[in-house]
């Protein structure tokens, strides 16, 4: 391939489904009668099975490192509690065959070595379909959990997380291939110098590690990252395959594509290297109409009276609820300056008072009550997709045509029937207008998202660098 | 546990699952490829095949590889317990787990996880790392001696708060007033090593970010040696075969003087004869190759041999980890001629189909420690 090609930008023509099991969120409907339980490994069964029959490249789990609070206390209202993301998955491997295995883990609170040896492990589990959503955390908040405490400051997580990637990527990379025999009378299980091990000395760490495991049949786990501050978008288009956005909606989504493409060239990648698949919600119905009424009933399980307080009170640091959730935003001042990470480190550092007066004068001016306002802000108006099943599809085939995306990560707002709507008659609306995969296309995550298999890292072995 | 030594004791088996077998040279006498030992099917099909002969309890060794051994790859043994989770229905799943270099957190909600997709079959063999490989890997001063105990009791300890930090009922979905938790029913831990703590000291907030597993607590297996407290089984081992039944003996005595205690599991390696091939010419085709160089007991023989010997050791001991040298053959063996036969003599726990580990060890299922308003203040220190 030419290098004039590399740098040119070529759509797929095609669209992927991922699904998010979010365990701790506000978007999980729990209290209609058809909810099921958010732990037990039924609900996961059921629906990863469910996906895997609607040829979903991908099942993403969460990480969970401290439990939400709410004014001091942890946080009472919205779903919460969820498993060890890759130990859920090992166990969703052996019932699944092609869907890939997507863990979000956390760089600041995870050792390099062990994690790296559970993703392979993972791996190879699963026959070379597990993923690595790589994000990274600041607090002292969510530290108070481990050994390490808070011990990184914010302006070095993504340095860290670079350096904890290319370890990773070292320990991957570390056994020859071919390197463990294919035959009991062979004069040793691998060859002797099978795997090098990997080093890495830097500020906050310094390991040296002995791999335990040959590459998978994808080679290494596919690298997820979801971050988008400038910062979080190159640390992608260096190191990512897959690029979970938040920019579902067409011209953000065209946009954010467009930037992807420069610096994914500009850290001397193909145009086509980083894929974009946005987080979203379907809602969607035969018709229309039915879908909004159906959109209705979804707000109004999601955010309840209660709900919509509560999410103000995160950002006014005080009890609100002598007032009225039908009523306008509160008049009073909050008393914190920075809402806290308690809430989850999305929350973290928004000025508190300037939030309050900016939400006030956008609630008066459209004349929304606190629980429309609190609806408006956190039903993922951005993200969702509403419409009659061959609506949402025509949607969603403009999108493959011009590549604003390589597929959408769906979280459920209904566990662990949610996805069955889309499986049955969206999936198929999609198949019909050529624009959504007929069968796997292979056995591996990375086979299946058409991603071109990793160079071997080299400059990791033997690393030394000053993060 | 239950009864006095005596022959009408029912015990259970246990058989160790990793890589090709115990005998550092199994993998030259396996029925398959090398390179086909570390992937799941392999998984699958050797859990099955232990659950299928009647095995109680399924362990899974974890750490380093290579010392000693011909093997130098291994799957992390928490994932491989939780990939055979679903694929069965009574084997209890029992993974190796450091205590050392993990952090106490992570492996409280893993276990606590594998508890869930196991369906309340799962438990913790307490693995206390000695080896400088691994304090390598994540970058920590080796840890060596009475240290090694203590980071074990300390990580334990952690996790126990952990799983009791919710209370049973603390998810309660009430409609009426939109609340999914009853915070009062969620805890805490604040713990902190103690001040003797030789290792770095350090804290965990808590409350777990998962339910309390199904088991409530898991059962917590270890070397007699390395928790002395705080364990619902403890492996008995011992150099010779001669010495196993005196040792079981003493350590039930020692461990019972105020009723009760842990369950008492012998460890104990096997070589059977197979298919026309006595055990000690298998043993020493293997040991042309490579030294086993193994603690434990060594039983050398015909599986009826082992029959008679496993009953004597069932009279004392609660269960049997039995160590196999070549798991594709001795397994074989001992679900044609040596389980049927103990069974048969009524020396074997009947299997329990969705049975929990602790329903196995004679355990009921433990009450929060944070659950009574006596408990509830206890939240700080050691």
């Amino acid at each position: 391939m030419t290098q004039h090609n590399r740098a040119k930008f070529r759509p797929s023509g095609k669209i992927q489904f991922g699904i998010f099991f979010q365990g701790v969120n506000s978007g999980t409907i729990w209290k209609a009668p058809e909810s099921g339980s958010q732990t037990d490994f039924e609900s996961f069964r059921r629906i990863a099975q469910t996906a895997e029959r609607g040829l979903f490249a991908a099942f993403f789990l969460g990480e969970g490192l401290r439990l939400r609070e709410h004014l001091g206390r942890p946080h009472a209202l919205d779903v919460a509690g969820r498993p060890d993301a890759q130990t859920m998955l090992a166990a969703l491997a052996s019932v699944t065959s092609n869907i890939g295995l997507v863990a979000t883990q956390n760089t600041t609170y995870n050792d390099p070595a062990d994690l790296a040896h559970r993703l392979a492990s993972l791996d190879v589990l699963s026959g070379g379909r597990a993923a690595w959503n790589v994000v990274t955390t600041d607090n002292a908040w969510t530290g108070a959990n481990f050994r390490r405490g808070g011990y990184l400051d914010h302006a070095d997580r993504y340095l860290h997380a670079e350096a904890f990637v290319e370890t990773a990527k070292g320990i991957w990379d570390s056994w020859e291939d071919g390197a463990v025999s294919s035959s009991v009378s062979a004069d040793s299980w691998a060859v002797p110098s099978h795997a090098r091990s990997v080093h890495h000395s830097g500020q906050h760490y310094s390991v040296d590690v002995t791999p335990r495991l040959p590459r998978s049949a994808q080679y290494r786990p596919v690298l997820f990252q979801a971050g988008d501050s400038p910062e979080g978008r190159d640390f992608a288009a260096r190191q990512a395959d897959v690029i979970f956005s938040a920019h579902p909606k067409f011209d953000d989504a065209v946009e954010f594509r467009a930037d992807i493409v420069s610096r994914s060239l500009a850290a001397g990648r193909a145009a086509n290297d980083v894929q974009i698949m946005p987080a979203s919600e379907f809602i969607l119905a035969a018709s229309d109409e039915e879908a909004r009424e159906k959109k209705e009933w979804v707000r109004s399980l999601q955010i309840g009276p209660q709900q919509a307080v509560a999410y103000l009170e995160q950002f006014w640091g005080r009890e609100l609820s002598a007032y009225d959730p039908d009523g306008p935003l509160p008049e009073i001042d909050p008393v914190v300056e920075e809402t806290c990470e308690t809430r989850g480190s999305g929350f973290h550092g928004a000025k508190a008072r300037q939030l309050a007066e900016q939400w006030r004068a956008e609630a008066k001016e459209k004349g929304l009550s606190i629980r429309q306002f609190v609806s408006s802000r956190t039903a993922r108006v951005d993200s969702t997709f509403t419409g009659s099943y061959a609506a949402v599809a025509d949607t969603l085939a403009e999108y493959a045509r011009v590549g604003a995306v390589d597929g959408f990560n769906i979280s459920p707002w209904l566990i662990p029937t949610g996805l069955d709507d889309i499986v049955n008659h969206l999936v198929p609306e999609l198949q019909e207008r050529g624009v959504y995969p007929t069968e796997y296309v292979g056995s591996t995550l990375r086979e299946n998202l058409g991603l071109a298999t990793p160079v071997r890292a080299e400059r990791n072995f033997r690393l030394t660098r000053s993060h | 546990m239950s009864g006095t030594p005596g022959a009408d004791r029912q015990g259970f088996l246990a058989l160790e699952l990793d890589g090709d077998g115990s005998h550092p040279a199994a993998w030259r006498k396996a029925r398959h490829a090398p390179d086909e030992l570390l992937n799941g099917s392999r998984i699958r099909s050797t859990v099955l095949a232990a659950e299928s002969a009647g095995f109680h309890v399924a362990t899974f060794a974890d750490g380093p590889v290579g010392a000693g051994s011909d093997v130098v790859g291994r799957v992390n043994a928490l994932q491989r317990a939780a990939f055979a989770g679903p694929v069965t229905g009574s084997i209890v799943l029992v993974p190796e787990v450091d205590t050392v270099y993990t952090e106490p957190f992570h492996i409280s909600t893993q276990l606590a996880s594998l508890d869930y997709v196991s369906g309340g079959r799962a438990g913790w063999l307490v693995a206390a790392s000695g080896s400088a490989e691994e304090a390598a890997a994540v970058g920590r001063s080796f840890v060596e001696g009475n240290a090694l105990a203590q980071e074990a009791a300390a990580s334990v300890e952690v996790s126990r708060r952990l799983w009791d930090s919710w209370e049973d009922d603390a998810v309660i979905g009430d409609v009426a007033t939109g609340r999914y938790l009853d915070v009062d029913k969620l805890h805490y831990v604040d713990f902190e090593t103690p001040a003797d703590f030789v290792g770095a000291g350090y804290s965990v907030k808590g409350p777990s970010i998962i339910p309390r597993p199904l088991q409530g607590q898991l059962p917590v297996v270890a070397q007699a040696s390395l928790l002395p407290s705080s364990v619902d089984a403890v492996l008995v081992s011992t150099p010779t075969t001669s010495l196993l039944i005196e040792e079981l003996a003493e350590v039930r005595a020692r461990r019972t003087v105020v009723g009760g205690g842990p369950a008492v599991v012998a460890e104990l390696d096997v070589v059977l004869d197979s298919r026309g091939q006595s055990a000690s010419t298998r043993l020493a085709e293997l040991e042309a190759h490579t030294p086993w160089a193994s603690s434990r007991a060594r039983f050398v023989g015909t599986a009826a041999e082992l029959v008679d010997f496993l009953a004597d050791v069932l009279a004392v001991a609660d269960g049997v980890r039995l160590h196999p040298a070549v798991l594709d053959v001795e397994l074989e063996e001992l679900a044609q001629l040596v389980l049927p036969e103990l069974r048969r003599r009524g020396a074997l726990k009947p299997v329990a189909q969705g049975g929990t580990f602790r329903e196995l060890l004679g355990l009921g299922r433990p009450t929060s420690r944070y659950a009574s308003p006596a408990a509830a203040v206890v939240g700080t220190g050691n």
